[in-house]
């Protein structure tokens, strides 16, 4: 099939995706061995707690590369894109909230407690089908996809462009944050969803699930990103280029510039979902403060750091930024938003290609030092 | 803007909606039937302007401006600044929708009604003023993806190159002289090479139409000679309009030209008897 040998082509040709897959498989299958086979005393043995985190980075990872997709090869700057990573994250725990059961605080075999504590005496209408796991998942996808499609339609349509889209963006964001943060939306307010029991009738609290979880999330990312760089190395991605460096020369060669914007804006949103139905049962919790603004903007932060256009560049960017959060929220709280802060004015200065940037043009030395040592090979 | 100016449509009252005035019905001439959707240049012209009148903010642009243009014509448009010229493009490619008057490509597309991708699709290709190509694609990939096939989203999605395309792209690199550049990147082209990769875009396209707009500004003295015999050579298969400001080059290639100024035709004919018409040299050189 076609696919199959575009994988082989992309590990044959291409250094940095082969690394990166192989990385990927790695980690799917050295950390859950380290966690579940290595006992606990040995130095070798990865605790449950790090392979959570590590869950979370790379769920994190693929919404970068969402991310990426429209910024970075689109040229469309969202400021709200965690938006629909939370929609992914609220399906997953709407699905994991049903799964509780009687189990609550209250013992209410339908209602999730906060309904119950709101004297909520039937299930909401929207809450009907999320005690069926495929459904659920079916959500997480077509929930942000129809957000997306929605917006983007009237967005792309009526040419809004540059700063204005982002700031509209951001506005949705902001305003999906206020909604689900009101009792009576039927979200559970300002706590979010938490208290999960299991998933598939796997405990979340035991170490085989969680590593197993860990092992899923890997797996969505190799495929998130394969599928991504298909789309991108198509003719379809290119167009996608195309409209980011001369949308007007793109709309008179005979494309549809609308029609690819909100292709791709809808694909980014689903892989987005996806990410954030891979977050919740791993975290734990999914609450409004998903939708915060600022979450967004820190996204726009790791792939800026990674290097925009590059996929990889995007997740490398997710998992060293979130790394070094990790750290200074736990040494130094109040420096972390200065630092980020800062982190984002000094790529945006002296590496406005991100890390990738540096990594390709370390590379691109060697091959012209390498052309000189053989003056045989140079040509004008 | 664009949904606000609808809005407009919809409210005025002293004509019909758009959408609900009936189509009239294909015209017959003589034994010759002419079918919506075909570009039909049985009569000679292919672009047809007529009464056409834009305005800015009260500004008026195009002011009852006729032209014809005919099938495998080279013609120039020449006119000081702020003549319509570029205005006059805008509103063939559907940039710009005109206040009032028709447009017609061939004897049947209207393309007041048609959008700008349409428009690029029907056959009428644009250079632009300024040299716009992708600049972060190879040659190659800019003219692949130019190249004349499906253009909606999920046949771009699957597209494969065939050879016989693939002959094509190599032919039309061959025209425009950038075979030996065809993998580099285009912004590493010199605004020259550029302007023909452009137009090598535009030709790849199989346009009937191809609006030239300042094609030689900035070029060396070769590269405009370069540059005119590649639209004298592109005459004949495609009907060729050029705007351009230097008369040399204008003398150089020009079969007919129109005189623009102040969104009107001022004069038509060949070069010599436009430069001594006296009205055409008021203009360009005050009274």
């Amino acid at each position: 099939m076609e696919n199959r040998s575009f994988v082989m082509n992309l590990l044959a040709n291409d250094n940095a995706a082969r690394w990166f897959l192989s990385t990927l498989f790695m980690l799917g299958i050295v950390v859950p061995f380290c966690n579940l086979m290595v006992p606990q005393d040995s130095i070798f043995h990865v605790s449950s707690y790090t392979v959570t985190l590590l869950g979370k980075y790379l769920s994190y990872a693929l919404l970068a590369i969402a991310l990426d997709l429209v910024w970075g090869y689109c040229g469309i700057l969202s400021l709200g894109h965690a938006a629909f990573f939370a929609l992914g994250g609220y399906a997953m725990g709407m699905y994991l909230m049903r799964q509780i059961g009687d189990r609550g605080v209250y013992g209410n075999p339908d209602l999730p407690d906060f309904m119950v504590f709101l004297n909520w005496d039937t299930l909401p209408w929207y809450w009907q089908g999320f005690d069926m796991f495929w459904f659920a998942m079916l959500m997480a996808l077509l929930v942000p996809a129809a957000l997306a499609y929605v917006f983007g339609w009237l967005a792309f349509r009526s040419r809004v462009t540059g700063v204005y889209l982002s700031i509209i963006t951001q506005a949705l964001t902001f305003a999906l944050l206020l909604a689900f943060f009101r009792n009576e939306m039927g979200f559970g307010g300002n706590n979010g969803l938490t208290d999960f029991k299991e998933i598939l009738g796997f405990s979340l609290q035991s170490d085989t699930t969680r590593a197993g979880l860990f092992v899923f999330t890997v797996i969505f990312l190799a495929l998130g990103y394969l599928v991504s760089r298909y789309v991108v190395s198509s003719k379809m991605g290119r167009v996608v280029v195309a409209i980011r460096d001369a949308e007007d020369r793109t709309r008179f060669v005979g494309y549809k510039v609308e029609s690819f914007k909100l292709w791709i804006w809808v694909f980014s949103a689903m892989l987005a979902g996806i990410a954030g139905a891979l977050y919740t049962p791993q975290v734990g919790i999914i609450n409004p403060g998903e939708f915060s603004p600022l979450n967004s903007i820190e996204l726009v932060v790791w792939v800026a750091v990674g290097g925009r256009g590059t996929l990889i560049g995007a997740v490398i960017g997710a998992v060293v930024v979130n790394f070094a959060k990790t750290f200074f929220t736990a040494a130094a709280p109040e420096v972390w938003l200065f630092f980020l802060g800062g982190l984002f004015i000094f790529v945006t200065i002296f590496m406005p290609n991100g890390i990738m940037g540096l990594v390709k043009g370390f590379s691109e030395k060697r091959a012209a030092r390498l052309a000189r040592q053989s003056p045989s090979e140079v040509r004008s | 803007m664009k949904a606000l100016d609808g809005l407009r449509q919809v409210m005025r009252r002293d004509r019909v909606f758009d959408f609900m005035i009936e189509k009239q019905p294909p015209a017959m001439s003589g034994t010759h039937v002419v079918k919506e959707g075909e570009i039909d240049v049985s009569h000679g012209p292919i672009l047809y302007l007529e009464g056409v009148n834009v305005a800015f903010d009260g500004f008026k642009a195009i002011n009852d401006l006729n032209l014809t243009i005919n099938d495998g014509e080279l013609r120039c448009i020449i006119g000081p600044n702020g003549a319509g010229k570029t205005t006059m493009m805008d509103i063939i490619t559907g940039k710009t929708r005109p206040d009032s008057g028709s447009v017609y490509f061939g004897q049947t597309m209207d393309l007041t009604q048609m959008s700008e991708y349409e428009i690029a699709a029907a056959g009428i290709g644009r250079k632009f003023q300024k040299p716009t190509i992708f600049p972060e694609h190879s040659v190659f990939q800019n003219l692949e993806l130019a190249l004349q096939t499906d253009k909606r989203v999920w046949p771009s999605l699957f597209f494969k190159l065939n050879g016989e395309q693939r002959d094509r792209i190599d032919e039309v690199l061959e025209m425009i002289g950038l075979t030996a550049e065809c993998h580099l990147r285009a912004a590493q082209l010199s605004h020259g090479q550029k302007q023909w990769l452009e137009i090598g875009m535009l030709v790849i396209q199989s346009p009937r139409v191809l609006l030239v707009d300042e094609p030689i500004a900035g070029m060396t003295h070769q590269e405009a000679e370069r540059t005119a015999e590649l639209l004298i050579g592109l005459a004949g298969k495609h009907s060729v309009v050029v705007v351009e400001h230097d008369m040399e080059f204008i003398r150089s290639i020009a079969q007919t030209v129109t005189v623009l100024h102040e969104g009107h035709v001022l004069a038509e004919g060949t070069m010599d008897m436009v430069q001594n018409d006296p009205r055409v040299i008021s203009v360009y050189l005050g009274e």
